[in-house]
């Protein structure tokens, strides 16, 4: 690693900096753009509703969602105040994140926003940790691969997924929970994790069954952030200051 | 539903979600500083969310798919990441649907 230098860093070279961290993101992503590709032609949408949607929402939970509910006999404004409901945790992304990008112009901060995807998220928290500047040119260079490759695969997934003979077979109708069962595993050491998630199951579980989806997301979400809120961990403030 | 509602729908999901991710550095810039309650509210807010995904889906299944969520949430526990969890419950599932018909 080179020295450190108050200099601001060659655009280019930090460009492919990120492009570089960016790697493990997109490979990681491969699957999920194809699956949802596929699901969404699965479900009814054509192929330019489905690259679409991955072009202009660019977030693939509430993606799922989406194509969910437009088969389920619900208003229009309820797939997408789900769809908002699901991606509403990037509210407290940017605001992380945006103490760092003080010294971006406005037009950079309302671009580099767009792109700001959970692991996008996670690259952008670590590199501020680094105390490196968090310099626009690299934030694009991991941002750009991801959603390029998500893009495209979108695309192919439409295309090909049809292929896929029995979609139960491959586990493909239950795949969703199992990716969703993976993300709310990877927030575990955050604090009151457990029973936030005990809340928010119980809360989305009685309204599934009682008034129906998809309220069972918006019901059990507010339950599990107002026990939150409810419950200040004294550790948190501790560590804040 | 027509292809002009969905389309509609997804400029709509696209143009909120984008203020979910310019709205918050958006409101948090005009405070000096973040109410502790906010904040604990806010970092509920992925468990919260994601879990209301899960639960029902969890409580509809059968066994093959009750085992692959244990499956996902012990390789978890173990220390896998989200592609490791992903995919043995993955596996889990098929293997249990073709065991038990």
């Amino acid at each position: 690693m080179s020295a450190e230098s108050l200099a601001e860093p060659r655009p280019s070279s930090e460009f492919l900096t990120g492009v570089r961290e960016s790697v493990p993101i997109v490979l990681a992503v491969v699957p999920f753009g194809l699956l949802f590709g596929a699901l969404a032609v699965e479900h009814g949408l054509s192929l330019f509703q489905a690259v679409l949607m991955s072009a202009t929402i660019y977030a693939g939970a509430s993606q799922m969602v989406g194509i969910e509910l437009f088969n389920a006999n619900v208003a229009p404004w309820v797939v997408v105040l789900s769809i908002v409901s699901v991606n509403f945790r990037h509210v407290l992304y940017s605001a992380t994140i945006g103490r760092y990008l003080g010294h971006w112009t406005p037009l950079q901060r309302g671009l580099g926003f767009f792109f700001l995807v959970d692991p996008q998220f996670a690259e952008t928290e670590r590199r501020a940790e680094t105390h490196r500047p968090l310099t626009f040119a690299w934030y694009m260079g991991v941002a750009l691969p991801v959603y390029a490759c998500w893009v495209i695969e979108t695309w192919l997934g439409a295309v090909f997924g049809r292929f896929i003979p029995d979609a139960r077979e491959f586990g493909l109708d239950f795949i969703l929970p199992i990716y969703f069962l993976a993300m709310v595993m990877s927030f575990r050491k955050r604090p009151l994790w457990l029973a936030v998630v005990g809340v928010s199951a119980i809360a989305s579980i009685v309204s599934y069954r009682t008034i129906g989806s998809p309220w069972h997301v918006p019901i059990g979400a507010l339950a599990g952030v107002m026990l939150g809120a409810a419950v200040v961990p004294a550790a948190t403030e501790e560590d804040r200051h | 539903m027509s292809a002009t509602t969905i389309f509609w729908i997804i400029i709509a999901g696209a143009i909120f979600t984008y203020l979910t991710r310019a709205g918050g550095h958006f409101v948090l810039s005009r405070f000096d500083r973040v109410h502790p309650r906010v904040e604990a509210g806010l970092n509920a807010v992925p468990a919260a969310v994601l879990t209301t995904l899960v639960a029902p889906a969890a409580m509809e299944g059968g066994p093959a798919e009750i085992a692959a969520l244990v499956a996902g949430a012990i390789v978890s526990l173990l220390g896998g990441g989200v592609m490791s969890i992903f995919f043995s419950g993955a596996a889990v599932l098929i293997a249990l649907r073709h065991l038990l018909g």
